[in-house]
C-alpha cells in the first residue's frame, strides 16, 4: 500500500518535472492572458514566472476550496485537477 | 472511376497524411507556417510558434498596419476612452523574427498548401493558420448593406465605425431615441451589445439625461444577463429598455435613410442607430473551404485544424470552439494552444489533450464591472465546460466588487495587449 502510494507521487513527480522543461502543461498557457509575463508590466494581478511552487499549489487549492475569496480564480481553480495543478505550478516555478 | 469511389480514395490519402507523422524538419530548412490575421488569434499564435520552436519560419499577413482593438471600444464610443488607446503596431511581433506581410489572403490551394495574396503574391506552407476573424453578412438584414453602415453604424470591428457611432452620439439632441439591434447567436462578443448599451447609457445619463435607448433583441437570453439587468435597474432605471424576441424584439429589417428599425409589431425611428449585425467567419475562411454552411469554421478540439481540410488550422471567432465564446482572451488561449500542437505536429510528435479558459469582462458603469469565466477541453469531439467550474459574477455584491472588477478588467486589457503586441 505504502510502496503502491510512493509510486503514484513518483509519477506526479516526473509528470510535473517533465512538464516543466517542455510545452506548458495543459491549462498553463492560459494563464498569461491575466497574468503578466512581462516583469516591467504594473497589474493587480501577480506574475506567476518564477514563484514558488507549493504557493501556486496552495492558492489554486484555496480557490478552489473556496477557503480563498476570488474574482474570477474561484471560479477558474474549479476547472483543475490535483495533478494539473501540480504540473502548472511545477512549470511555472521553473520559469524565469 | 466513379466519383465516390475517387472521393473515398482522396479522403483516405488525407488520412494517411494525417495520420502518418513526418517531421517537417526531416527535409532540410525549417518549416514554414503562415498565419493570416494580426489579431487577437493570429498574432498571439505567430509569436507563441517561434516561442515554442524557433526553427519554424513565420509569416504573418495582415492587411493594416495597425491593429484597433474591440474590448474596450464600447469605452471609446461613450466618451470615456480615446481609439489611440485601442490601436497597437506589429513592431514588436516583427522583432521575435517573424515575416510581416502586408496584404489580404485571397485564396488556399490546400493541395499545393499555398496562400494567394491580393497582389498576386504566392506563399507556402507546410501548416496554415487561419484568424480572420468576423464579416458582416450584408444583406442578411434586409436594408443593411455596406452604404446602410455609414448612417447605422455596427461598429463591431473597431476603428472609424467606433468613432462614427461616437460622433453621432455626441451630435445628438438631448431627448433623442438611441436604438441598438442586437443579432441572434452565434456573434462576436456576447456580452459585448449589452455592455455597449450600459455605457451609451451612463453617457445619456450624465450628458443628455432626456434621452432613451432602445435595445432591439433577435434573443431572449443574453450573457451575463441577470447581472446586466440588475445593473440596469439600479443605474438606467427609465433610461434603458430592453426588448426581448418574444416581445418583438426582432429587427426584421432596417431602413438606412430614415434610421428606422421594422420589427414584426412596430417601427422605431432612432436619433442614433447601431445595428450590430449578423456574422460569420472573415472571408478567407470561405475562400480556404474551411467554413462550413453555417458561415463559421468546424476545428479539432485538441489541435484546432479545420475538420474540412487538412493542415490548415482556424482559432479565434471564426471557429466554432463549442462551449468558449468569441473572445479576445478565448483567441489568446486558442492561439497558444494552436501554436503548440502545430509546432509538435511539424516535429512529428502527438498533441496532448488541452484545457483553456476564458475570462471576460464587461462594463456596465466606468467603475462597475461584471465578469464571466470558463475552463473547456475536448469532450466528444468538441471544446465542453469542464463541469462544475466557470460561472458569472455572485448576484448579489457590495459596489467595492464591482469596482474591483472594473479595476481588474482594465488590468486584463493592458496585459493581454501587452503579451500579443508588446
Amino acid at each position: 500500500m505504502r510502496n503502491a502510494a510512493a509510486a503514484v507521487i513518483g509519477c506526479i513527480a516526473i509528470a510535473a518535472a517533465a512538464a516543466a522543461s517542455a510545452e506548458p502543461p495543459a491549462g498553463a498557457a492560459s494563464c498569461s492572458g491575466c497574468h503578466p509575463t512581462s516583469p516591467r508590466l504594473t497589474s493587480p494581478v501577480p506574475r506567476l514566472a518564477g514563484v514558488d511552487r507549493a504557493a501556486i499549489v496552495r492558492a489554486m487549492q484555496d480557490f478552489r476550496s473556496g477557503q480563498r475569496a476570488g474574482t474570477v480564480m474561484d471560479r477558474i481553480a474549479k476547472g483543475f485537477t490535483d495533478e494539473e495543478i501540480a504540473a502548472i505550478a511545477a512549470w511555472f516555478a521553473a520559469q524565469k | 472511376m466513379n466519383a465516390s469511389r475517387r472521393d473515398f480514395l482522396k479522403a483516405g490519402l488525407a488520412a494517411s497524411a494525417a495520420l502518418v507523422p513526418v517531421p517537417a524538419f526531416a527535409q532540410g530548412a525549417g518549416p514554414r507556417v503562415v498565419v493570416v490575421g494580426g489579431g487577437f488569434a493570429g498574432a498571439t499564435c505567430a509569436r507563441a510558434l517561434r516561442h515554442a520552436d524557433p526553427r519554424i519560419a513565420v509569416t504573418l499577413v495582415e492587411a493594416n498596419p495597425t491593429f484597433t482593438a474591440c474590448p474596450f471600444s464600447n469605452a471609446v464610443i461613450a466618451g470615456l476612452r480615446e481609439l489611440p488607446a485601442q490601436q497597437f503596431t506589429y513592431e514588436r511581433v516583427a522583432a521575435d523574427g517573424i515575416t510581416i506581410t502586408r496584404g489580404t489572403a485571397t485564396a488556399v490551394d490546400p493541395q499545393a498548401r499555398a496562400v494567394t495574396l491580393a497582389d498576386g503574391a504566392r506563399l507556402t506552407y507546410d501548416r496554415l493558420v487561419l484568424a480572420p476573424g468576423i464579416d458582416i453578412r450584408w444583406g442578411a438584414l434586409p436594408g443593411y448593406d455596406q452604404p446602410a453602415a455609414a448612417q447605422m453604424p455596427h461598429a463591431w470591428q473597431a476603428g472609424e465605425q467606433t468613432l462614427l457611432l461616437r460622433r453621432q452620439l455626441e451630435a445628438m439632441d438631448d431627448g433623442g431615441l438611441v436604438v441598438i439591434s442586437a443579432p441572434a447567436n452565434p456573434f462576436r462578443c456576447p456580452p459585448g451589445p449589452y455592455e455597449r448599451a450600459s455605457l451609451i447609457a451612463h453617457y445619456l445619463k450624465t450628458k443628455k439625461p432626456k434621452s432613451k435607448l432602445l435595445v432591439l433583441d433577435a434573443k431572449d437570453a443574453f450573457s451575463k444577463q441577470r447581472l446586466f439587468q440588475a445593473a440596469w435597474a439600479e443605474l438606467y432605471p427609465g433610461l434603458l429598455e430592453w426588448v426581448p424576441l418574444s416581445k418583438g424584439g426582432n429587427v426584421t429589417s432596417v431602413d438606412a435613410a430614415t434610421r428606422t428599425f421594422v420589427t414584426d409589431f412596430a417601427r422605431h425611428t432612432a436619433a442614433v442607430a447601431n445595428v450590430v449585425p449578423p456574422q460569420k467567419a472573415g472571408r478567407i475562411a470561405d475562400a480556404a473551404g474551411v467554413a462550413d454552411r453555417t458561415g463559421w469554421c468546424p476545428i479539432d478540439p485538441v489541435t484546432f485544424e479545420s475538420k474540412l481540410q487538412p493542415r490548415i488550422h482556424v482559432i479565434g471567432d471564426a471557429a466554432i470552439a463549442g462551449a468558449m465564446p468569441k473572445s479576445a482572451f478565448a483567441a489568446n488561449s486558442q492561439a497558444k494552444t494552436c501554436a503548440a500542437a502545430v509546432a509538435q505536429l511539424l516535429a512529428g510528435a502527438t498533441p496532448a489533450p488541452p484545457k483553456l479558459i476564458n475570462t471576460c469582462y464587461s462594463l456596465v458603469a466606468p467603475d462597475y464591472g461584471i465578469s464571466v469565466a470558463g475552463v473547456y477541453q475536448p469532450t466528444n469531439g468538441q471544446l465542453a465546460d469542464v463541469p462544475g467550474a466557470g460561472g458569472v459574477s455572485p448576484s448579489e455584491a457590495p459596489r467595492a466588487t464591482r469596482a474591483a472588477e472594473a479595476v481588474l478588467a482594465e488590468a486584463w486589457f493592458r496585459t493581454i495587449t501587452a503579451e500579443v503586441f508588446a
